[in-house]
């Protein structure tokens, strides 16, 4: 028998609308799960106030001073790195070997699991180098781990900006230097934010780097050579500890908070920027 | 002037070529040895990991990724691509501004809480329901599938977005449905795109640490059925390396090394295919 093609469509139609509906459904399940469990829980003094007793009493702020401090780190590193990378590729060199080599590394590192830079982070930064857990161990690793999405973001982002501008301030006897700072750059700047913002959420979900290569004091870090935790470690410590179900609820709850805000605003600064575009 | 800063720049470039060349001379230089001295179909194909004897076998961790990676995608990649179908061919642009930027929102949802979500809400489930100790393979999948999500639909809708206007033009106005243009046209053009998707999904879903350590049970036994407890590379790693020196230190490194290469090989594979797009 041969079903009607109309038929099939329909079929069709309805099973990728349920498909559609089940992984909607399912991400908004967890932000959900999570927020209502937690978001009760979390109050001024939560954010405020030390870890007690392993995480059962007390807030989050010595992890919430971590979670700064390391993206600090990680970003203060990354971010001036990654966008020379980029000016560098986009502006200042044509595709060739050299080139082809250097992407190849950047592809690359974007794929290498988290843990592969924690062990990296534990035995370069806190071993070899005798930095010990501290925020600049972890710090450096995630810089390391967010340097590939920085780059990218920050390479597109120049790329888009349209030849004439370069042309222009060229042929009024500009240097390619001052060309890419009074004249690209400018331009490129949101698209450029877009990717550290990404880099900074990035650094704040991640755990097992973290955990490998800035330890889990409970202590508010004084400088970037104590050891601290971030939010997602606290979390993750909570958790699989099964030391305080309700404060790792709360926790979870800020954390996703956080990450929300962030990425949102990376997404606006991302969309405003392609609207002007279509625009001009 | 320009000299000097051009120098700097390209020093900057190849920071990321150095870092990954660290990372391999690091690791490398940390796990080979031991390899080489049990050999290295002993350390592969070993079934036995017992530290304390100094037995090194890592046979039931690469079999434990496997499975759990294999069940990833089973589950997330049938859902992720439908959606993304879906999402570009069926449904008003006005929904896709929406829930493309709000999926990939989610893909920033730390690892860590799904991970809990599966030891609070589907282990339990799968427990009680379906028998077995709950934290297994098919749990693992399951969190790992909605974590590979948001990648997959999004890098999906690109490719399918990215395929000419005029193929599903010239389709139509053959008198094809939508659904047949998009089974038989846009989808085979759109397939090399689709593709690097899954895998780097695929690699998300290998890589993956903490959530896996959360719900995955970390037994060190060869696995039987989908509701048995594994553990994984990633988790052999971060679970033991707290406590671990000498050789059983040696032996982490060298599951990292197995690690590097697994990865290594799927970005290859990956980057192959996102070449071959329109």
């Amino acid at each position: 028998m041969r079903i009607a093609p109309r038929t099939t469509q329909a079929i069709a139609k309805g099973l990728l609308l349920t498909a559609t509906a089940s992984a909607v459904g399912a991400l908004v399940f967890v932000v959900g799960f999570v927020l209502a469990g937690g978001l009760r829980h979390v109050s001024w003094s939560f954010l405020t106030e030390p870890i007690l007793d392993m995480g059962r009493a007390g807030g989050i702020f010595p992890a919430i001073v971590g979670t700064l401090l390391m993206v600090l780190v990680s970003v203060g590193i990354a971010a001036p790195l990654g966008i020379a990378s980029a000016i560098y590729l986009a502006e200042y060199t044509r595709e060739g070997r050299l080139t082809q080599t250097i992407r190849f590394g950047i592809n690359c590192l974007a794929g290498v699991p988290s843990i592969i830079f924690g062990l990296f982070g534990f035995i370069l930064f806190v071993n070899i180098l005798g930095l010990g857990w501290s925020v600049l161990s972890g710090g450096l690793s995630l810089a390391a781990m967010i340097l590939p999405t920085v780059i990218r973001t920050a390479e597109e982002a120049l790329r888009s900006v349209p030849t004439s501008y370069r042309d222009v301030a060229a042929s009024l006897g500009a240097t390619r230097w001052q060309v890419v700072t009074k004249s690209v750059l400018p331009y490129a700047i949101p698209g450029i934010l877009t990717g550290v913002i990404l880099g900074i959420g990035r650094s704040i979900e991640e755990t097992a780097v973290v955990i490998f290569t800035a330890g889990s004091a409970v202590q508010t870090p004084t400088s970037v050579f104590d050891s601290a935790r971030t939010m997602a470690v606290h979390f993750y410590i909570l958790a699989r500890e099964g030391i305080s179900n309700e404060n790792a609820y709360a926790t979870a709850a800020v954390l996703i908070c956080t990450i929300l805000i962030i990425n949102t605003t990376a997404y606006t600064l991302m969309h405003r920027l392609m609207r002007g575009r279509r625009a001009a | 002037m320009d000299k000097l800063v051009s120098r700097l720049l390209l020093l900057a470039a190849c920071s990321s070529a150095a870092i990954l060349a660290l990372i391999a001379l690091f690791i490398f230089k940390e796990g080979v040895p031991i390899m080489a001295r049990s050999g290295l179909g002993a350390f592969l194909l070993g079934r036995d990991w017992s530290p304390l004897q100094g037995q090194f076998g890592i046979l039931p961790f690469i079999i434990g990724s496997l499975c759990i990676t294999l069940g990833a995608l089973l589950i997330g990649v049938p859902l992720g691509v439908a959606c993304a179908v879906y999402l570009a061919e069926f449904s008003s642009p006005r929904w896709v501004n929406i829930l493309k930027p709000a999926i990939e929102l989610l893909a920033g949802i730390p690892s860590v809480v799904y991970g809990f979500l599966g030891v609070m809400w589907l282990a339990p489930l799968i427990r009680i329901r379906l028998g077995g100790p709950g934290l297994s393979i098919l749990a693992a999948s399951c969190v790992l599938a909605i974590m590979t999500l948001p990648t997959i639909v999004s890098i999906s809708i690109d490719a399918l977005q990215a395929v000419p206007k005029s193929y599903k033009q010239g389709s139509l106005a053959l008198g094809a449905t939508e659904w047949q243009t998009v089974w038989r046209v846009l989808f085979p053009a759109a397939r090399a795109g689709i593709l690097a998707g899954v895998i780097l999904g695929m690699g998300r879903a290998i890589g993956e640490t903490m959530a896996v350590i959360m719900i995955s049970g970390n037994s060190t036994a060869i696995p039987h059925s989908a509701l048995d407890s594994v553990r994984t590379l990633t988790a052999n790693i971060a679970i033991e390396m707290g406590y671990a020196t000498g050789e059983h230190r040696q032996a982490l490194f060298a599951t990292g090394v197995i690690l590097f290469f697994f990865i290594m090989i799927l970005n290859g594979a990956a980057l192959r295919f996102a070449r071959r797009k329109f």
